[in-house]
């Protein structure tokens, strides 16, 4: 079987066919865009506010592209952000000394509810997008059961300055956000995680679920560790958002959309097996610089949720358009002789 | 022989992608006669019975019904004159009654609403027609059993008053009871004037029930005989009926201090599919496991790589016990299975050639993947992997023999100890074939013990040192290599038990 051969194309196009092409052809777009309205954007210190602000989404976006790249969903990220925030304030309380334990317990919330998104979905076989959109609703309330409805308590500054400060007295930017350098330490991170044997194995997982567990994948695992990391992601990115913006009852609302948009944008092909960490990042920053463009068009800040939703639906027409969109997984699925039991030891 | 036959094809041909999978082929059915359809797998009756029914457009040729010419270009319009099809995978709703999937697409409305009783009704009355007063109109289809399924589609064929059916293997999931049901269902049939055509391995059905029989090799019509005038084993010698080629390669030097130890051994090996399963195969040696479709090749490689289990009986790998329970517990022990199907079990088509190759070891080896993949371009190349993009090249990109040549190497990085192969050649071109073969007597040389499932039987005589031939799930017997295709089918289809008995 060849690829079809197509005219040769040009170098514009010949980076669009490439998910990473095209999500970095539209970011520089964007920042072009921006530059020409407000060109002071690109001195220090307002890029710097903008990584600051963007490290969160991308935090979010690389927990996301684990799931999605297993062929997965993780809708219960926004719940969480905000559930972390909320246990954060009524835990800490303005005291400085019990930051570091509440962050470790974060952590540990974080792990749990990744590991029950998880196994929920690979050993009681609920797709993940009813597993996490439950989750995401016994989040939601049981946090505003938890504080009656308006969260409660105080963050501490030691808490804060993950979101909010940074390495000051850098030349040219003024400040080093620390929120960026956790989120481009992460991105190492994930890069590096994707090239060792448990990436591989998430990738071929994503991509053909029977053929890794007969190559001796423990496809369970697999799956579950990736929920696990998108859940330990939310915390970090609650981290950051509690310290850059405070807390409040609405923190962490919709950002499971946001997050997949960005990682949906950046060409990571929903269903799996498709897309790279990098493409992922640059997603969120599109859909972060895309904001940031709203603002300074005025445009209020509500039209957001409905450019999300264009974007979402356009990339993923556009990655179909590719013609490197597999046909539905039912339609790849071989008619099944009514006494064949299943054979795979899968969960699919 | 006045009166124009029920059905009529003459020179049927059909392609596909440029093979051509029949030539010419005749056939003729009289109403009330069952006409038998024999040949090896590949010989092309699928396809024959797939252009009756309307699913594939021949590409030239003529059916005629009652001495008219019908061109089906959709299996409905097959089923309008007269024709279905009981396929081997059924095409029932799970979860509707069994009125409801015999009716389905033209249910009996009153009052335009569908109703219910009155199908149920004309069910019950083709039920009982056919003498199955067991099975209710009203029960959900998932909750009856395959024969009982079967009937059900036979049914909905009468309800178009159907006058052919052609049925493809009705018995290969079967019990035995079930066989005798079946028989006397196509006895009512034959009785009220329907033609049957019947596609079956099994040599003992054959001449149970046809009144005539075509045999078809290659895709053409080697004959058509009356069943009387035929003995078992001659039917047998025409179905194969060519030399064995000397394509394969010779067999090299064993060495290496495995050769010659039991490596494998299974006794008594038993789960839902098989029984009483007993195999040893030594280092250094290729064991052919033959056996018609549905016979349990596959099932027996299953149940030794953790897909599935027995639950009866012990697996030994050199010498140690071991109870494989998930694949990743197989491969541990030293086992590697190419799976028959490549494309569904076999790759992940969408990551390149280096990630497919070095997957095992990833998942089952992490901490020393990385040392152990160095070998993996290595193997490769001397695998003669053509790969225009290289290591990073998609796999789906590549040809069926370089994607198996992938397989090869992702298994082989694992120096395997018991290398199981479920049908390693087939869709792959000659070249890649000779590669194969060359890699298997090189993998048996250096003491890895070859477990070989084809359902080529010139590939596993040639290839093997000893054939094990499987029947119905059970070892019917043990030939030694080089034995002629004529004994391997007798034994296969049961015409050996059958003369003995």
């Amino acid at each position: 079987m060849t690829r079809p051969t197509r005219l040769s194309p040009g170098a514009l196009s010949s980076a669009l066919r490439g998910g990473t092409g095209t999500v970095a052809v539209l970011l520089t777009l964007i920042f072009l865009v921006i530059a020409v309205q407000n060109p002071s954007f690109f001195e220090g210190p307002p890029l710097m506010a903008f990584a600051k602000k963007a490290a969160p989404l991308v935090v979010l976006a690389l927990g996301q592209y684990l799931v999605i790249v297993s062929g997965e969903f993780d809708l219960s990220v926004g719940s969480l952000v905000g559930a972390q925030v909320v246990i954060a304030a009524r835990l800490i309380d303005g005291d400085e000394a019990s930051t570091l334990p509440v962050i470790g317990l974060m952590l540990l919330f974080g792990l749990v509810v990744g590991l029950v998104n998880g196994l929920i979905t690979t050993v009681l076989r609920v797709p993940s997008i009813i597993t996490t959109l439950g989750t995401m609703l016994i989040l939601f309330g049981a946090v505003r059961y938890w504080t009656g409805g308006a969260p409660t308590g105080a963050l501490s500054e030691g808490f804060r300055v993950f979101g909010r400060h940074g390495l000051d007295g850098v030349p040219v930017i003024g400040q080093l956000p620390w929120a960026l350098v956790i989120a481009a330490v992460l991105t190492v991170g994930a890069v590096l995680l994707m090239r060792s044997p448990y990436g591989r194995s998430l990738m071929a997982t994503g991509d053909n679920d029977t053929a890794a567990a007969f190559s001796g994948v423990r496809v369970r695992r697999v799956r579950t560790l990736a929920f696990v990391g998108s859940s330990l992601a939310a915390t970090v990115a609650a981290i950051l958002i509690g310290g850059f913006a405070g807390v409040t009852a609405q923190v962490g609302q919709g950002l499971e959309f946001t997050a997949i948009t960005a990682v949906v944008l950046g060409g990571v092909v929903l269903g799996g097996g498709r897309g790279s960490v990098i493409a992922a990042v640059l997603g969120a920053l599109t859909v972060e610089a895309l904001f940031t463009l709203f603002n300074q068009l005025y445009l209020p800040s509500t039209i957001q949720p409905a450019a999300q939703g264009l974007i979402i639906i356009a990339a993923v027409a556009y990655a179909s358009r590719r013609g490197d969109r597999r046909p539905p997984r039912h339609a790849r699925r071989r008619p099944v002789h009514p006494n064949d039991r299943p054979l795979d030891p899968s969960r699919r | 022989m006045n009166a124009a036959p029920l059905l009529r094809m003459t020179g049927i041909d059909k392609s596909f992608l440029g093979v051509r999978v029949l030539h010419g082929v005749d056939l003729e059915l009289r109403s009330g006669e069952l006409h038998a359809l024999v040949g090896e797998n590949g010989a092309g009756k699928s396809t024959l019975m797939k252009v009756l029914a309307g699913v594939h457009r021949p590409d030239g040729g003529r059916i005629e019904i009652d001495g008219a010419e019908v061109s089906f270009d959709h299996p409905s319009r097959a089923r309008r004159a007269g024709v279905s099809t009981v396929f081997q995978e059924f095409n029932l709703l799970p979860e509707r009654t069994v009125a409801q999937n015999v009716f389905l697409g033209r249910e009996i409305l009153s009052r335009g609403l569908v109703d219910d009783r009155a199908m149920e009704r004309t069910t019950a009355e083709l039920l009982d027609d056919l003498g199955l007063e067991g099975i209710s109109p009203r029960a959900r289809v998932r909750h009856l059993s395959v024969a009982e399924q079967q009937v059900v589609e036979i049914v909905k064929a009468l309800s178009h008053d159907a006058r052919v059916i052609s049925m493809d293997e009705p018995t290969a999931a079967l019990a035995d009871h079930e066989v005798e049901v079946l028989y006397r269902i196509i006895a009512r049939l034959r009785e009220r004037g329907v033609g049957v055509l019947y596609v079956s391995h099994r040599l003992k059905e054959i001449f149970d029930l046809a009144d005539t029989i075509t045999v078809l090799k290659d895709g053409h019509r080697v004959d058509t005989v009356p069943a009387d005038d035929i003995a078992p084993a001659d039917l047998v010698r025409r179905m194969v009926g060519r030399p064995v080629s000397s394509v394969f390669p010779e067999r090299l030097e064993p060495h290496g201090e495995h050769v010659g130890r039991v490596r494998l051994a299974v006794s008594g090996g038993g789960n839902t599919r098989l029984d009483g399963i007993d195999l040893e195969v030594r280092g250094g040696e290729i064991v052919g496991l033959a056996g018609l479709q549905g016979s349990g090749r596959t099932e027996i490689a299953h149940a030794l790589f953790g897909v599935d289990r027995f639950t009866r009986g012990e697996v030994h790998v050199d010498g140690r016990r071991v109870d494989p329970r998930s694949p990743r517990r197989a491969i541990r022990a030293g086992l590697a299975l190419v799976t028959e199907d490549r494309k569904a079990r076999g790759l992940a088509l969408e990551q390149s050639v280096t990630a497919n190759a070095r997957l095992v070891l990833d998942a089952v080896n992490p901490f020393g993947s990385a040392r152990r993949a160095a070998r993996v371009p290595g193997l490769l190349s001397s695998l003669e992997l053509v790969a225009r993009g290289g290591p990073r090249q998609e796999v789906r990109y590549l040809s069926g023999g370089n994607q198996q040549k992938v397989v090869l190497a992702k298994w082989l990085v694992t120096d395997p100890g018991v290398m199981v192969l479920d049908e390693p050649t087939r869709g792959i071109d000659v070249g890649a074939k000779q590669a194969v073969y060359t890699l298997m007597r090189e993998l048996a040389a250096a003491g890895v013990a070859v477990l070989l499932i084809s359902s080529e039987l010139p590939e596993l005589i040639g290839m093997s040192d000893r054939l094990v031939v499987l029947d119905d799930g059970r070892v019917a017997g043990e030939l030694p290599g080089g034995s002629d295709e004529e004994t391997v089918m007798a034994l296969a289809t049961g015409a050996t038990r059958e003369a003995v008995s």
